[in-house]
């Protein structure tokens, strides 16, 4: 298919006033399991119901397979086509077969085909010995399959997931993860998944698109995403804690040195000289030593004598604010820090390769 | 949304009622049918204002299905309190009215609401209590004397408190031996006729009632026959038809049909013998023109 | 004591033999009460399922007037719907005054609010998202709200119950525009204040023995539909 299975145009959404939603274009195509990620109150729950037609725009275009949905279109007939699986189970108070065969039935199927299409679908999700159990006595973990149960028997074209393992336990979420992937990549699903964790993004997606304060900021795969924020507010949502404003001195063939503060930091990039850049760099690509003239071999080009301005333990983490002339932050483990002696005022060397250091262009 | 919402639930509604009523009136219809399969349904319905207590008697019961069948009208008893009953005929609502409150119907005609006006039959009061008698007023010939005795002695007397004939008879009788009763012993009860006597069975006290709603009860209660057949006693009924010209929606043809019919010399006959197969003796006593001139 | 036992045996000796007038009266007041709650339920409803899911102007006025609705004396309805139908009422040349028909009208009046406040709180009580999870599964619109109800079915059913016993109990409008004319407009509740005026105990005791039966069973069989399938799920406080 070489045109988009979904596709928006100059999307808004407005309530009581404020705009939720402003997004100029986003695609979606066949087959893609695609993550929309963005921190709470970003309106990604709004995006999706609007992808759902369970709302409608205040203004823009909607278009699957190629077919604009206005309100002229059939939009029962499109939702039809749809299915939608919430952070919440909802389900309906009655057996867990009925609850999966709830869609069957609004479309109308016979009871035959009905009986036949749940059975199957509890099989593929490991529940047929729930069928006849009241949804009310479920677990969270089993009510969520049958949510996801529910949705899949539908053979929906697009499935949309709202934050589906939000509410569960990590375990119960990682089983759950494994097995929507598996099935949705079995049925060939396209699949928009909507989530404010990093690491589902990271695991599940084709492609991700960042949406923050009603906008999307940047769509790309996981690892542009991750390693290449291309701007300030994704950079700091997925996961960049220092953030420090510089200027590229020299570029070189994309190896850089990048001025910030006083100090020199080498970065690959393909930004020009003399252009501002925000520096950004994650806690955990700064590795952390005590002697500056050891011995020790990285192949870090960036090394810089930092003073420890904070400790913080975080479980088996501990976070280690660094001041070397600019803010940095470095993580360690519980032990490595107990090892290395990491008090606050200790003179430590923080070092990173250039290939860690996003740059991003200012403004 | 809610216009195909609102437009289905409009459809359903309107269908469910029309089913309903449909219902309703076709079974109500059925019951007319079996009743009188042999004769054609009938055309007109009038409807006769009584009060509660004539109806208690159980006189109409059977002599209105005999008008209903001679007369192909089919009539609507409504029972209520006297007072009710001549409030609608003031107002229109009914087209006859036989009540038992000689003063308000005379009031009634005054006031030009009523077209014709006839006498019809009287039963009569009695003063019952108990057998103790602690005013000893048995045997006595006068009710007012009677009610003074009760009174000076404050023994408990239960007054109906309603307005009904029953209570304008009680009042008048006051009236007339210059009393204002009141005080504990005075109990207005605002009940019917057959409650009023329980109550006073109840307390054992004193009270004014009708002779058939006595007869009626008197198996179930001990109190007995203290006082009667003074004059003052006599309750006289009148049949009344209510104004056409006041009220154009009246079926006043047929309402003259009942008066006549109710004031026939055969029917009065049937009236002097209504209640001496249950109780021995008659409730009432036949008072028509026609009658009275054979009589 | 002694007038009770005499009053119910008169009272089973009565219902053994089939009285046809007693027959009669209970036939009517199954058919003036029963028309009235199902046409209740076709209005009252649609009616608490629609307050309950939209907004608009006046609409906690809307929900104020049908909870005042619910606990309306029977005898004042009767008055207002007897006014209406008095030949000088605007209602006048319907003449349907001292009619089944205006009886089955009062007692709807009397019902409607009930089952429509009742069930207006029954989906207040549900979880909002279920309607967008339906939409989501592919419902109409129509089905949506079917679903809702289905969802809500033990306080529905709840006010059903509660608005049948409300108008087969009642005495005072079935009166004002009933009339309790024999044969035609007489039901249980009025032939039984009739008797016991009248001081006929047997025929009030054997009269209301039969209005506890008829609404012991409707609302057996509506408890039945209510709680198939339910167990009560709290016991573990008392374990």
């Amino acid at each position: 298919m070489d045109y988009p299975h979904l596709e928006v145009n100059n999307l808004t959404f407005q309530r009581s006033g404020t705009k939720i939603l402003d997004i100029e274009k986003l695609s979606i195509n066949k087959g893609e399991f695609f993550v929309i990620i963005g921190p709470n109150g970003a309106g990604k729950s709004t995006l999706l119901r609007l992808l759902a037609l369970l709302e409608k725009p205040s203004s823009g275009k909607l278009i699957i397979n190629r077919e604009v949905i206005d309100n002229s279109s059939n939009r029962l007939a499109v939702r039809r086509r749809m299915a939608m699986v919430f952070q919440d189970s909802l389900l309906f108070a009655s057996s867990v077969f009925e609850n999966v065969a709830y869609g069957l039935k609004a479309r109308r199927y016979s009871k035959n085909q009905i009986g036949k299409r749940v059975r199957d679908v509890l099989v593929k999700l490991s529940i047929s010995h729930l069928a006849d159990r009241k949804a009310s006595e479920l677990s969270g973990g089993e009510a969520q399959r049958v949510s996801l149960a529910r949705a899949l028997v539908l053979n929906p074209e697009i499935l949309l997931l709202d934050e589906p393992l939000a509410s569960l336990d990590p375990p119960t979420r990682e089983v759950f993860r494994t097995d929507l992937i598996r099935l949705v990549k079995e049925e060939k699903l396209t699949a928009v998944f909507v989530t404010q964790y990093r690491t589902e993004a990271q695991i599940l997606a084709d492609r991700v698109a960042v949406l923050i304060d009603g906008k999307i900021l940047q769509v790309g795969t996981p690892e542009e995403i991750f390693n290449y924020p291309e701007k300030e507010e994704v950079a700091r949502f997925v996961g960049c804690e220092i953030l420090v404003p510089g200027i590229i001195e020299v570029n070189n063939e994309g190896l850089a040195i990048v001025k910030v503060k006083d100090n020199e930091i080498e970065a690959v990039t393909p930004v020009r000289e003399g252009e501002e850049v925000i520096v950004c760099i994650r806690p955990e690509e700064i590795t952390l030593g005590i002697d500056s003239k050891s011995e020790e071999r990285t192949s870090a080009r960036n090394k810089f004598l930092s003073k420890i301005t904070q400790i913080r333990h975080n479980g088996i983490l501990t976070k280690v604010d660094l001041d070397c002339g600019f803010p940095l932050v470095a993580v360690v483990t519980k032990k490595s820090a107990e090892e290395l002696g990491l008090v606050k005022d200790k003179e430590v060397t923080a070092s990173f390769k250039a290939t860690a250091v996003h740059v991003i262009r200012r403004g | 949304m809610k216009n195909l919402f609102k437009k289905s639930i409009v459809i359903l509604i309107a269908l469910l009622m029309g089913f309903q009523l449909f219902l309703v009136g076709c079974t109500s219809k059925k019951e007319d049918k079996s009743k009188e399969t042999e004769k054609k349904e009938p055309l007109t319905e009038i409807i006769l204002a009584t009060t509660t207590s004539t109806m208690d008697t159980g006189l109409l019961d059977e002599l209105l299905p005999m008008f209903e069948e001679e007369e192909n009208i089919r009539i609507k008893p409504v029972a209520v309190g006297t007072g009710e009953a001549i409030a609608m005929g003031q107002q229109g609502e009914a087209d006859v009215l036989l009540v038992h409150a000689r003063q308000s119907e005379d009031q009634f005609m005054a006031d030009g609401y009523g077209s014709v006006r006839k006498d019809v039959m009287y039963n009569d009061f009695v003063i019952i209590g108990s057998e103790a008698d602690s005013a000893g007023i048995k045997g006595l010939k006068s009710a007012m004397e009677a009610l003074k005795k009760i009174a000076q002695k404050e023994n408990v007397f239960i007054s109906r408190g309603d307005d009904s004939g029953t209570h304008k008879k009680e009042k008048k009788l006051w009236e007339k031996a210059e009393i204002t009763p009141s005080g504990d012993w005075y109990v207005q009860s605002g009940q019917g006729m057959g409650e009023t006597i329980r109550i006073t069975d109840q307390k054992q006290a004193y009270t004014l009632a009708d002779r058939g709603t006595y007869l009626a009860t008197k198996k179930s209660i001990s109190l007995e026959i203290l006082v009667e057949k003074d004059k003052d006693l006599l309750n006289p009924y009148g049949v009344i038809a209510v104004n056409p010209e006041k009220f154009p929606k009246v079926k006043n043809k047929e309402a003259m049909k009942f008066i006549n019919w109710i004031t026939s010399y055969d029917v009065q006959k049937f009236i002097s013998t209504f209640g001496k197969d249950e109780y021995g003796q008659a409730l009432f006593v036949p008072d028509s023109e026609e009658w009275k001139e054979k009589h | 004591m002694n007038l009770i036992i005499e009053g119910v045996k008169q009272a089973f000796l009565l219902l053994l033999e089939g009285d046809s007038e007693l027959i009669q009266i209970t036939l009517l007041s199954i058919k003036v009460s029963g028309s009235a709650v199902l046409i209740s339920m076709s209005i009252g409803i649609p009616l608490g399922l629609l307050i309950a899911l939209s907004d608009f102007p006046g609409r906690r006025l809307a929900v104020a007037l049908i909870n005042t609705g619910m606990g309306f004396p029977p005898v004042v309805v009767g008055l207002a719907v007897a006014m209406f139908l008095w030949r000088s009422g605007p209602l006048g040349f319907l003449n349907i005054l001292y009619t089944p028909v205006a009886m089955v009208a009062a007692q709807v009046i009397i019902a409607f609010p009930i089952i429509a406040g009742l069930t207006l709180a029954a989906i207040q009580q549900l979880d909002p998202r279920l309607s967008l999870q339906a939409l989501a599964l592919g419902a109409s619109r129509f089905q949506v709200l079917l679903t809702l109800i289905r969802e809500a079915r033990l306080a529905t059913l709840a006010a059903i119950m509660a608005g049948f016993g409300g108008v087969i109990s009642e005495v005072g409008a079935v009166m004002m525009v009933g009339g309790n004319i024999k044969g035609q407009t007489r039901v249980l509740t009025t032939a039984t204040v009739m008797e016991v005026r009248m001081g006929h105990f047997a025929m009030a005791i054997a009269l209301s023995i039969i209005l506890m039966s008829l609404v012991f069973a409707v609302n057996y069989l509506l408890t039945t539909i209510q709680q198939k399938g339910e167990t009560p799920w709290i016991t573990h406080i008392w374990k």
